[in-house]
């Protein structure tokens, strides 16, 4: 029996068992090492496409002046970059409250049946495709309205963005130790205020980096704004018109027939990239300082 | 080590009838002897505690004098913590749990039906084994409890009230020039003490401690158990400990848990060194447990 033998014994079957783990373990570290790679390489291929084919049409008329029409060179994006920051906004602030309150009421008293039934439902509406949305919103929305609007598109994206926060929320709230519920409630805390002025500060750096993590997100789709914010060549700042954003312009730009535009296209994803990029940064800024402020 | 609460004790009788009252009837055997004149803060009267179908208490009776120490000794599982639990009701936050009998806080049923839970959590206080500031700064950590219940008015009143608070924790002049700092950023024994201040700004009547120190190196356990004995001058104090040293240092009466039930409880020198039920003697002796 190996568990009685001696040491000496043990050292000497155990010598060669360790030399194929030490094996087994160096060949599985490497393969997980180049699955970690192929990760990077799409990413980084991404990068040198956008850089090769659209840095050089960046350039400062690119933020400050509306597209120009066809044939004419030049022009920019402005209308579109202002576009798609309104519809993150207004999506965030429509989605957010929903999302963070869902969230914590599934994290705090989501055993029961309806928290169970809400979950499922955040889960299906994770797996929706984000096209269905659009035509979702459209035909509520639009049709109602009579018209496409900026409105319209944030509603789409707040229905992308809420089951994502929701759920991230709801994670993040019940990785906070339960000792520090107890700590609220046992002073006399009320259950609301337990959740309110301790939980949620203590998740707060976690909620706050899921927020920012879906709001990247929606900021690059597309499919859900074809039918609702739909695009728009000028300025627009009125919620119940069509306004012009990034994706819908390189959609746009992509598939037209003009060399220029397709340049223009090029320069506008780089541009919709380092809009995310800047927020997944703000984003790791965010996790690297769980207890930043008190 | 020295025992700080020998010498503030007088010697008690050693013919005690207290001792057995557990097992026996507690009607008629109270466990405070007559030469404490302190009043009853807690009476365990039959009480006995179900999560779900598993019974944690078996029909405790238990009486828990005025500013005293008392402490709950017993194996993993036997109850104590539970027991101190329902004092101030933290078990209501489980599901599926039952009680039957009761227990009086001041004479007043905890469990009757209108009582409020959490006016009776503020005059109860409690310090958790793990110590858990909140996410604040230190100042904070003390000032929310009596923001929120509304005890104090205006910024100096508060000023005055968490440094008395952090005083009486011994913690105040480790802390007073870093007041805004974050509570995180203290060691462990600095974190448990300010629970405690935290505990004590609401003005409770009761303390309870499960296993205060039970993550503390032994020179922050000296201090939490220096500080329980300046509190009992204030309050009542009641604590779970796995540690038998720690119950005798610090504590006037000792009850001992086993298996949801009170085997014995009496004064702590007296149960410590002359133990009339046998498995006292046994857990205490390191038998088991």
């Amino acid at each position: 029996m190996a568990s009685s033998t001696p040491s000496t014994e043990n050292q000497v079957t155990g010598g060669g068992i360790s030399t194929r783990r030490k094996l087994v373990n160096q060949v599985m570290l490497t393969l997980t090492g180049v699955a970690s790679v192929l990760v990077l390489i799409p990413l980084l291929l991404i990068f040198y496409y956008l850089l090769a084919a659209g840095a050089g049409s960046i350039n400062i008329d690119f933020f400050t002046q509306l597209p120009a029409p066809v044939g004419e060179p030049g022009g920019g994006m402005a209308n579109a970059i202002v576009g798609t920051l309104s519809l993150v906004l207004l999506a965030g602030a429509i989605g957010i409250p929903i999302a963070v309150g869902a969230g914590v009421f599934l994290a705090e008293a989501g055993r029961s049946p309806l928290g169970n039934f809400v979950r499922f439902i955040a889960d299906v509406m994770n797996g929706i495709p984000s096209i269905v949305t659009g035509i979702f919103v459209w035909a509520w929305i639009v049709v109602w309205m009579g018209r496409f609007s900026l409105l319209a598109g944030s509603i789409a994206l707040a229905v992308m963005l809420i089951p994502m926060v929701t759920r991230t929320t709801e994670e993040m709230v019940r990785l906070v130790p339960r000792e520090l519920r107890e700590g609220g409630v046992a002073l006399g805390f009320t259950r609301w205020r337990t959740t309110l002025g301790i939980v949620l500060p203590a998740a707060k750096s976690g909620i706050l980096t899921g927020i920012l993590v879906a709001l990247a997100r929606i900021a690059g789709e597309t499919a859900p704004l074809l039918f609702t914010a739909f695009g728009n060549p000028f300025w627009e700042w009125r919620l119940n018109e069509p306004i012009s954003a990034l994706p819908l312009l390189i959609y746009q730009y992509a598939i037209s027939p003009y060399d220029e535009w397709h340049r223009l296209a090029w320069a506008a994803s780089l541009v919709l990239i380092g809009m995310v990029l800047a927020i997944s940064l703000m984003a790791r800024f965010i996790i690297k300082n769980p207890y930043r402020d008190r | 080590m020295d025992n700080p609460t020998t010498a503030s004790k007088t010697k008690t009788p050693s013919s005690n009838p207290a001792r057995k009252m557990a097992i026996d009837h507690a009607d008629e055997s109270p466990p405070v002897p007559s030469a404490d004149k302190a009043r009853l803060a807690i009476e365990a009267r039959a009480f006995s505690f179900w999560y779900g179908s598993t019974q944690a208490l078996d029909s405790i009776d238990l009486k828990v004098p005025e500013r005293r120490v008392t402490a709950l000794i017993g194996p993993s599982g036997c109850g104590k913590s539970t027991f101190l639990r329902s004092i101030n009701r933290m078990n209501d936050l489980i599901p599926k749990i039952r009680h039957e009998g009761d227990i009086l806080l001041e004479n007043d049923s905890v469990y009757r039906t209108d009582r409020d839970v959490v006016q009776l959590r503020k005059s109860v206080g409690m310090v958790f084994q793990k110590s858990n500031p909140f996410p604040k700064s230190i100042y904070q950590n003390v000032a929310y409890g009596p923001r929120v219940n509304g005890l104090v008015k205006g910024r100096r009143e508060m000023d005055a009230l968490v440094e008395s608070s952090l005083r009486q924790a011994a913690l105040w002049d480790e802390v007073k020039d870093r007041l805004d700092s974050s509570a995180l950023g203290l060691s462990g024994g600095q974190q448990q003490r300010l629970c405690i201040a935290r505990a004590l700004a609401v003005s409770p009547e009761v303390i309870l401690m499960d296993e205060p120190a039970s993550a503390l190196d032994p020179i922050a356990t000296q201090k939490i158990e220096e500080l329980i004995y300046e509190l009992k001058n204030d309050y009542t104090i009641l604590i779970v400990t796995h540690n038998m040293q720690q119950a005798a240092r610090v504590s006037d009466y000792t009850a001992f848990f086993f298996m949801g039930r009170l085997i014995e409880v009496g004064r702590t020198e007296e149960l410590f060194t002359n133990p009339v039920e046998e498995q006292t003697e046994a857990y205490i002796t390191g038998r088991f447990g």
